[in-house]
């Protein structure tokens, strides 16, 4: 029962990590239709900004750090990178992507060294619950995603930016002949997909307290393969796709206790979905055009 | 002091590659009048209408709007300088609601202006203005017989109906100008009367200058104060609508020979 109890919450707080990381990935798919490669890598970013941001010993200086951080950097690499190549064709941007992957991570290397880091933001402790032993971080990690995907759920649902969000979705070229300025709504999408990522690399630290170059590069091809599953473009999509992913790989972990092995059960279940939803589970079907 | 013209076109043209696509157009269309922009397949009807909503950039002449030239302007710029359009083939926002359709595009006007903190904290500013844009939307969706749709998704509703929406959604940007990009289009001739009545009910209430491309020769003579017949890209006639139609070289234009 206890067992059933803490792989639950592991679970759980891990897939609302692959949650608001899923999220970056698929706003930015259905608002500027690219595929941003370099999402995992604001994650290692906002990681070493935490690091950082430790030297003043202040742990929520250093979240903010992060945040702040992380936005200005996505609002950066979009207008450098991506938005040049606006209505180039989806390999370049997608290339393009990948180099900005690249380019980050040789970056920290270079101004981190190559070792990973060791940082402790906050030692939370731990709780018994249902005589399970629970790392008081996966419950805060919990409560913190839960409350960030409500207050964006609310966002796209209610405030005027969210309504300009789903037009330039649904057909950026209308939404701008309607007066809407799309630059700004995939300024606004970039922000927030960091500022998500952000947070995402401070749970990382909470659960394995150490930040190198390719911190991003796991979680972020994970979230991608959970923005996929949820049907990519969709947000409540996203947070069910990492939910789900997140669930599956703590499931298998309690049974393989190997790492590699979950990883491989995980893609495995990826593929398995595909085939049965290729659009995945609330992704839009594409009707023709004819 | 007023311009002559609301829209002036001066050789306006652009070529794709070594391809002209459209060739010296100039169009002169005064200020209320209901234009017909007409001509066969391919002639490049909906390319001016890309050039005017500045999706293309032209590659040779200039056009002004109310006398003012209009260049170096992305489509939502010119659709805050007030040109606004619909399209050939419908792209509404498919789930959306009719309602949210027509406010999203409202909303981009200076007069409901609301920031972002306004709207995510809730301020009065937000709901005052979500009140008074609501309010706008609904009195537009009544001219065009939505109002009892307004909460149905835009896909859900029957063709003419998405055709309506489209031409209310390109209203509430408050235009100078509308364009209508084959607004009849397989429309019945019964929607096709009510339509035209639609569209002259916009000219006297909005103070609205229309510039339309239509195939049906009917519609657009019983319509339209002046047309522009397009053929392979350049101008082929010009003027009131009775003479160009009757015009032994537009006639040949369109069944050939």
């Amino acid at each position: 029962m206890e067992q059933i109890f803490s792989t639950l919450v592991n679970g759980l707080s891990l897939g609302g990590i692959y949650a608001m990381i899923a999220l970056g990935y698929t706003m930015v798919y259905g608002i500027a239709k690219l595929l941003n490669f370099a999402h995992g890598d604001i994650i290692m970013v906002g990681g070493y900004l935490i690091y950082v941001g430790m030297a003043t010993q202040m742990p929520l200086a250093a979240v903010l750090l992060a945040v702040v951080g992380c936005v200005v950097l996505g609002i950066c690499i979009e207008k450098v990178a991506y938005r040049p190549l606006r209505g180039a064709s989806p390999l370049a941007v997608l290339i393009t992507a990948i180099g900005v992957s690249y380019f980050m991570q040789s970056m920290a290397q270079i101004i981190f060294g190559s070792a990973p880091k060791m940082v402790t933001v906050y030692d939370f402790g731990a709780v018994e619950l249902f005589g399970a032993t629970i790392q008081v971080s996966s419950l805060v990690t919990l409560a913190v995603a839960t409350v960030v995907m409500t207050v964006l759920t609310l966002f796209v649902k209610y405030t005027r930016t969210g309504r300009a969000m789903i037009a330039v979705s649904e057909d950026n070229g209308a939404a701008q002949l309607m007066g809407i300025d799309v630059n700004r709504i995939i300024t606004i999408t970039f922000a927030i997909g960091s500022a998500l990522a952000a947070l995402a690399g401070l749970f990382y630290l909470l659960k394995a307290p150490a930040v190198s170059s390719t911190l991003g590069a796991m979680p972020g091809i994970k979230a991608f393969t959970a923005a996929v599953i949820g049907g990519i473009g969709s947000i409540p999509g996203a947070m069910l796709g990492g939910i789900l992913l997140g669930m599956i790989e703590s499931v298998s972990y309690k049974i393989t206790a190997i790492a590699p092995y979950t990883d491989a059960i995980e893609f495995s279940i990826l593929i398995l979905i595909l085939l049965v939803r290729p659009t995945g589970f609330l992704g839009k079907k594409r009707r023709e055009k004819v | 002091m007023m311009a002559q013209y609301l829209l002036e076109t001066q050789g306006l043209g652009i070529s794709f590659g070594g391809l002209k696509a459209v060739e010296n157009v100039s169009l002169k269309i005064k200020k209320n009048q209901i234009y017909g922009l007409i001509g066969p397949n391919g002639a490049g009807k909906t390319t001016v209408f890309n050039l005017l909503t500045c999706v293309y950039k032209s590659t040779t002449g200039k056009f002004l709007l109310d006398g003012v030239e209009m260049k170096n302007l992305s489509p939502d710029r010119i659709n805050q300088k007030g040109i606004a359009r619909t399209f050939q083939n419908i792209r509404l926002f498919n789930n959306m609601t009719v309602v949210r359709n027509v406010m999203v595009a409202l909303q981009n006007r200076p007069e409901y202006k609301c920031s972002i903190l306004d709207s995510v904290l809730r301020l009065p500013r937000h709901f005052r203005v979500e009140k008074e844009m609501r309010a706008k939307a609904k009195e537009l969706l009544r001219i065009f017989g939505l109002e009892e749709d307004r909460n149905n998704l835009a896909c859900n509703l029957p063709y003419g109906k998405q055709r309506k929406l489209e031409i209310a959604r390109a209203l509430a940007t408050s235009p100078k100008l509308l364009l209508l990009d084959e607004p009849a289009a397989g429309m019945n001739p019964q929607e096709t009367e009510d339509l035209a009545r639609t569209i002259r009910l916009i000219r006297d209430q909005f103070d609205m200058t229309v510039l339309l491309i239509e195939h049906d020769m009917s519609f657009v003579a019983e319509l339209c104060d002046e047309i522009t017949v397009l053929n392979f890209g350049t101008v082929l006639a010009e003027g009131d609508t009775q003479t160009v139609l009757q015009d032994p070289e537009v006639i040949r234009a369109y069944i050939g020979g």
